[in-house]
């Protein structure tokens, strides 16, 4: 499977992450070893297999609807880079009309 | 006084009282401080911490309020583990300041039962790796030899525990994690069934795949610390309400009436001969202690790596997409905007590996490749499955190498990824059917670096598994063998 750079570049765009130039070439060379690698499971028919997501039989527990202690504002924002009147802050999302 | 190595011979010095808890925890810190330097195998020392709970744990015993065989041990936690009001970092920049609000339910665990925490091991990045190369703060190094990597991910834990630097720690398993740097540094550590210990406070990796479990040097100790961390928990929904155990007193020496099947497609081409003659050793000697063995196939097992490479990546670009520059402490100097502060916080913030695993995930979830990968790597996982459903008919165990070869050189395969993802090749099959299995010290390598026997099981029959492995440990002297480092000086 051929993997190209601009694939690599929509992918990069998708998973919010950057890369120069350099670093581009040499992770779409890595990728396409990896999918090549991984290209084998084609071989193997699978048309009437049901997929696994999820290897315990589980059904989803319910548990009561009762209001429990849970972290404090203050515990929550501990590790945020940026906080503002108990919230996290980030920059300015919405631009003012030019 | 020389430390002890095992959590039987701590507990019993502590129950005695030839020694305190406080003064244990003290010599432990010393040789850390001693020796940890040569192998970086901790992230985070507690010095304060660690002699806090010594001295709770002196009190309480002292007052008759004994809880346990863990009671005053000193261990130590992978720092993948959230821990209260200290700093977990995954070993990554991205976490590198982060204080959790609460404990992990293992960490939770371990406390209630007495055990001195002294730090948090160094391990791969977001537990990304099988070598212990990834981590932000330097790679850990085998105490066999120090030019050789430990395995990973868990290979602070695998490393400390070998060096004697924590009497035993809890790591995790994804593809290997606890096995594979078990296998590389001579000690014994389990992979428990999935769903057997809560992930509740766990920095999600794979969250279908991984599950945690104890490093020790004996299958003794990893028993008794799988009862202690194992259990139902309402904080994580896929945990599972089985049955609990006192595994270690459960252990029984002989093996018979059980049948152990050896897949032949576990004898990997390019496998290191010296491995494949212990485990071939190994069998013979489970045979003499009446095991029945049984040569079994398990087909699929070569497209155990393709379908953990698709299942795993996908997974974890799901779940590392949290880290946002929002709420988890790494944040770039003076974003421009919101989406600069998404990709510049995401790309200074992780690593390359992390990066290329979020890349993988992200083509293989993305439009137009879905059902070609991800949902291919399902059905496979479906077929893996079935193959050891099948073999379940016919044994009760299977035995295997662990890790195809032994620690392998610092830098040797890092430029190679595909190279580095066939560690795993044995220990994958395990997570992908959610199975329990353990790696146990069963020979020396020429070149005097440890391998291990893998034992897999049927799903929740840890107590067979660790039978079996402590069977073999008695008959065997590998697990008293001691890494050069362990002997340094204190």
């Amino acid at each position: 499977m051929k993997i190209s750079e601009k694939d690599v570049l929509d992918t990069a765009e998708l998973a919010r992450l950057e890369f120069d130039g350099e670093t581009l070439a040499k992770l779409t060379g890595e990728l396409e070893d990896i999918l090549a690698r991984i290209n084998d499971l084609a071989e193997l028919d699978t048309e009437n297999v049901e997929p696994t997501s999820h290897v315990l039989d589980l059904s989803i527990p319910m548990r009561k609807d009762e209001v429990n202690q849970s972290i404090t504002t203050e515990q929550a924002l501990r590790n945020a880079p940026g906080k503002e009147d108990g919230f996290f802050a980030v920059p300015k999302v919405i631009e003012s009309p030019e | 006084m020389s430390l002890p190595r095992t959590v039987k011979e701590a507990s019993e010095l502590i129950r005695k009282r030839e020694v305190s808890p406080v003064e244990l925890a003290e010599l432990f810190l010393e040789r850390i401080g001693a020796v940890d330097e040569k192998i970086n195998s901790y992230i985070t020392v507690w010095e304060e911490e660690s002699l806090e709970a010594a001295r709770a744990a002196e009190k309480r015993i002292s007052a008759g309020d004994y809880l346990g065989p863990l009671h005053g041990v000193p261990m130590a936690l992978k720092d993948i583990f959230t821990t209260k009001d200290t700093r977990t970092t995954c070993g990554s920049r991205m976490l590198r300041d982060f204080v959790s609000p609460y404990d992990s339910t293992v960490a939770r665990k371990l406390r209630e039962s007495g055990a001195v925490i002294l730090g948090k091991n160094n391990m791969d990045e977001f537990a990304m790796g099988s070598s212990n190369e990834t981590s932000w703060f330097g790679p850990v190094k085998n105490p066999w030899n120090t030019l050789r990597v430990p395995g990973g991910s868990s290979g602070g834990s695998a490393a400390a525990t070998a060096a004697n630097l924590c009497v035993a720690s809890v790591g995790t398993d994804t593809g290997g994690s606890v096995r594979q740097p078990c296998s590389l540094c001579g000690v014994v550590g389990m992979k428990p069934t999935y769903g057997r210990v809560s992930r509740f406070g766990m920095i999600a990796f794979a969250s279908s795949l991984d599950q945690a479990g104890p490093i020790a040097k004996t299958v003794e100790d990893a028993a008794i610390i799988l009862s202690r961390i194992e259990g139902r928990d309402p904080l994580d929904s896929t945990s599972v309400n089985a049955p609990r155990r006192d595994y270690a007193g459960g252990l029984r020496e002989d093996l018979k009436g059980i049948r152990v099947g050896v897949p032949k497609e576990y004898f990997v081409s390019g496998m290191d001969p010296e491995v494949s003659e212990s485990v071939r050793r190994a069998v013979e000697e489970l045979e003499s202690l009446g095991a029945g063995i049984v040569e079994i196939s398990l087909p699929h097992t070569r497209y155990a790596v393709s379908t953990y490479y698709i299942i795993a990546p996908s997974e974890a670009s799901s779940n590392l997409a949290r880290y946002d520059g929002v709420r988890y402490t790494y944040r770039c100097e003076e974003p421009e905007s919101l989406r600069d502060m998404f990709f510049r916080s995401r790309s200074e913030g992780f690593g390359e590996e992390v990066k290329r695993r979020i890349m993988l995930g992200t083509y293989a979830l993305s439009a137009g490749y879905y059902d070609a990968y991800y949902l291919k790597a399902q059905k496979v996982r479906t077929l893996i499955m079935r193959d050891f459903e099948d073999a379940w008919e016919k044994v009760d165990v299977i035995a295997s190498a662990t890790s195809p070869e032994t620690a392998f050189g610092i830098g040797e395969k890092t430029a190679d990824p595909v190279k580095m993802y066939l560690s795993d090749v044995l220990t994958i099959p395990c997570n992908i059917a959610g199975l329990p299995g353990i790696s146990v010290p069963c020979g020396l390598s020429s070149e005097n670096l440890p391998i291990g026997l893998q034992i897999m099981g049927r799903p929740f029959a840890e107590q067979t598994v660790l039978n079996v492995a402590h069977a073999y440990e008695r008959q065997t002297v590998w697990h008293e063998k001691r890494p050069p480092l362990s002997r340094a000086p204190d």
